[in-house]
């Protein structure tokens, strides 16, 4: 793996549906100003930034990137933007690692964000070519069929997803920066909302945000402040179109999970890590990824979500934070998943935090599911 | 300026006709009354004449906008030292006006706001022309706009607006878009209302639609396949969110596994209500007549169930993914 790899400072926005007081420079400065703070720095201690979001659709400004890079301090350092659709704020953070691991930087700084306002996302991921059939169904309209073959196969009861829905809104009103903040939510309540994709319903479903999220990694030398090490990382992606691919547990996600495994030493996920922070943007998506990432058997992922197991008071709590279902600013959503679990293993969760959480996991996945990211941090030096 | 709401003008006006005794009765002095200002209020409308707005600082060092001789707290006389203070304040509270009457500063709807310049310590009345009433709120940054020939008067602001926050930002890129010839093929293909897939022999898979590189293998697809237009239903969506662009909702968007390919393709199903399709089904694709053929998918409406018993699933979704 390289050289030894730290998050030394986290800093976020507040998501929310419309930042109009800021422009798209000021939301990532916000972001990246609190993660120097973090870690006790300044621009000019960093060697290089690395900048991930999803489509330029979204705000219809082509290569932000090119524009956001003096915002960043940038000037005269290394800029790279990195895009892989919703994983790209996972992968973000494991390119801008890998600039540490390979012993070419010591301080990177890694800024993902998504000003969702600017525009619609569904109108921004529909954008069907001619000759085609025009299907207009956005993100859940792709992503709820493979849920519904995953209720098929396992034959879990239809509330398992509304159980989701509800655990990770009521996390979220922990957590000072998410965006929805539902009290007194409940399974009545997540229950009486319309079908949007059946079998997705509304509460089941993640919000749009505008917001963004940075973190600084440090080389060992250079580490400041509170680090949480990285012990794994890894990416992986597969075709969208591909006889026999297995779409509701992919083969891309498991290989990931198993690569990362290996790196960290994890040899049973479900005992081995205190706490995940899950890219589950539609509430069924953790019973599927409890499955696909090895913390549950074939089908048996929703029985933890229904005994209760990945809740904050639970043996592997999942989402801590709200997850994607209470924050998603698309681009950052990722690098938020791991920025959550860095801040996990410093121990600077805050209201959200998981007591004695030692190692964590952080996973984004993106495009139709064909993208994974995942990286494993510890408050121990690997 | 507007005209009056019905008034004094129109309600001596009856069904019969003018009430002969209701009279128009004015009020005005010829040319107005002559007002003068003294030292302070003088100062603040001539600096306004130059499009500047000063307040005048109190023996308390507060700052008046607009400026007295006394300070209002204490009867004491202010002193002789002006401030210079906005042009921009925040509005900390409004009244919305829905219907301007003549008189008014503005013809359209407008806000009437307390506006507390920055550099001031106590607050402008004036106007606020928002555009809605959904624009206005305490906390609201605002700028004066200027009269065009300013004459010394408060009118010299013709009103406040908004600063801007916001931008419209029209983004277009148009292509000319030509299927390659592959896709080509296939559409000329669907346009004799057959559906051509394409074998990769290296993995023994038939894709749909016809394509001429494996994206498993990636080596070169020569053998050409034509495949049913039946199928069955592997899983669905059943979507409910109305759009421009997408089919009257509730609509039903499926994989479906066409008989003799290994991929399914997503399309519609219809003919049969929402709630009753199922995975498993069996479908067929319901063409739209040969005379109204195109290139293109279009010439498939949607599929329909064909009636034949459902396929078992359990024993694994035909072509193994879904």
């Amino acid at each position: 793996m390289g050289e030894r790899c730290a998050v030394i400072g986290v800093g976020q926005t507040r998501y929310t549906t419309k930042r109009t007081d800021v422009s798209m420079a000021g939301l990532v400065r916000e972001a990246a100003l609190r993660a120097l703070d973090d870690a006790g720095l300044t621009f000019a201690d960093i060697d290089a930034v690395v900048v991930g979001k999803a489509p330029d659709m979204f705000e219809g400004v082509m290569m932000p990137e090119a524009y956001l890079a003096d915002a960043l301090g940038a000037a005269g350092k290394p800029m790279t933007r990195v895009h892989t659709a919703g994983s790209v704020g996972g992968s973000t953070a494991l390119v801008g690692a890998s600039l540490i691991q390979g012993g070419v930087h010591d301080r990177v700084l890694v800024v993902a964000f998504e000003k969702q306002s600017e525009s619609n996302a569904t109108w921004a991921l529909s954008t069907h070519l001619p000759f085609g059939a025009s299907l207009v169904v956005g993100a859940g309209g792709y992503f709820a069929p493979h849920i519904r073959e995953y209720m098929r196969r396992s034959g879990a009861p239809d509330h398992i997803g509304a159980l989701v829905a509800v655990k990770d809104r009521r996390n979220a009103l922990k957590n000072p920066y998410a965006h929805l903040r539902i009290p007194g939510i409940d399974r009545a309540m997540v229950e009486s909302t319309p079908m949007l994709w059946e079998p997705i319903r509304y509460l089941e479903t993640c919000p749009s945000s505008d917001g963004a999220c940075a973190i600084v990694l440090a080389s060992e030398k250079a580490v400041t402040g509170t680090p949480a090490w990285i012990h794994g990382a890894a990416m992986r992606s597969e075709p969208l179109t591909r006889a026999g691919r297995e779409t509701v547990s992919p083969q891309a996600g498991k290989d990931c999970a198993a690569d990362v495994y290996r790196q960290a030493g994890v040899t049973d996920p479900r005992r081995d890590i205190d706490v995940a922070e899950v890219y589950v943007p539609f509430s069924w998506y953790e019973p599927m990824w409890l499955e696909n990432l090895g913390f549950a058997p074939e089908n048996e992922g929703w029985k933890l979500t229904e005994a209760g197991c990945t809740a904050l008071d639970g043996d592997i709590p999942w989402n801590p934070s709200g997850g994607v279902l209470s924050s998603n600013p698309i681009g950052a959503s990722g690098l938020i998943r791991f920025a959550e679990a860095a801040l996990q293993v410093r121990g600077m969760a805050g209201e959200h935090q998981v007591e004695g959480a030692a190692t964590a996991l952080g996973h984004a996945y993106g495009g139709g599911a064909q993208f994974f990211a995942m990286w494993i941090v510890s408050n121990r030096k690997p | 300026m507007p005209s009056d709401p019905p008034s004094a003008l129109s309600a001596g006006t009856t069904a019969a006709g003018p009430d002969p005794l209701e009279a128009r009765h004015v009020l005005e002095f010829p040319g107005g009354y002559t007002r003068s200002t003294g030292p302070v209020i003088g100062r603040f409308l001539t600096e306004l004449r130059d499009r500047r707005i000063v307040g005048v600082r109190t023996a308390g060092a507060r700052v008046l906008v607009p400026p007295l001789e006394y300070d209002p707290d204490t009867g004491e006389a202010v002193t002789g030292e002006y401030v210079e203070v906005g042009p921009a304040g925040t509005v900390q509270a409004w009244a919305w006006v829905r219907a301007p009457r003549a008189g008014h500063p503005l013809d359209r709807p407008f806000a009437w706001a307390t506006i507390r310049l920055d550099g001031a310590d106590t607050s402008l009345v004036h106007a606020v022309d928002a555009g809605a009433a959904k624009a206005m709120r305490p906390g609201l940054r605002v700028r004066p706009r200027w009269r065009e020939r300013p004459s010394g008067n408060i009118t010299d602001i013709e009103c406040f607006v908004p600063e801007v926050t916001m931008i419209n930002a029209p983004v277009r890129a148009e292509y000319r878009v030509r299927p390659g010839a592959a896709l080509t093929r296939f559409f000329t293909k669907i346009k004799d209302g057959v559906i051509l897939g394409g074998r990769c022999a290296t993995c023994d898979q038939v894709y749909v639609p016809y394509r001429t590189s494996c994206p498993s293998c990636g080596v070169l697809i020569q053998e050409e396949r034509e495949v049913a237009d039946t199928g069955t239903v592997t899983t669905f969506a059943i979507n409910n969110l109305p759009d421009p662009r997408a089919p009257e909702v509730p609509f039903v968007s499926a994989y479906i596994m066409l008989d003799g390919a290994d991929i399914p393709m997503i399309a519609l199903v219809g003919g049969v209500p929402a709630h009753e399709v199922r995975q498993g089904m069996r479908v067929r694709a319901v063409w739209v007549p040969p005379e109204e053929r195109t290139m293109s998918m279009a010439n498939i409406r949607w599929f329909a169930p064909t009636g034949e018993p459902d396929v078992d699933l359990s024993a694994g979704v035909p072509g193994g993914g879904v």
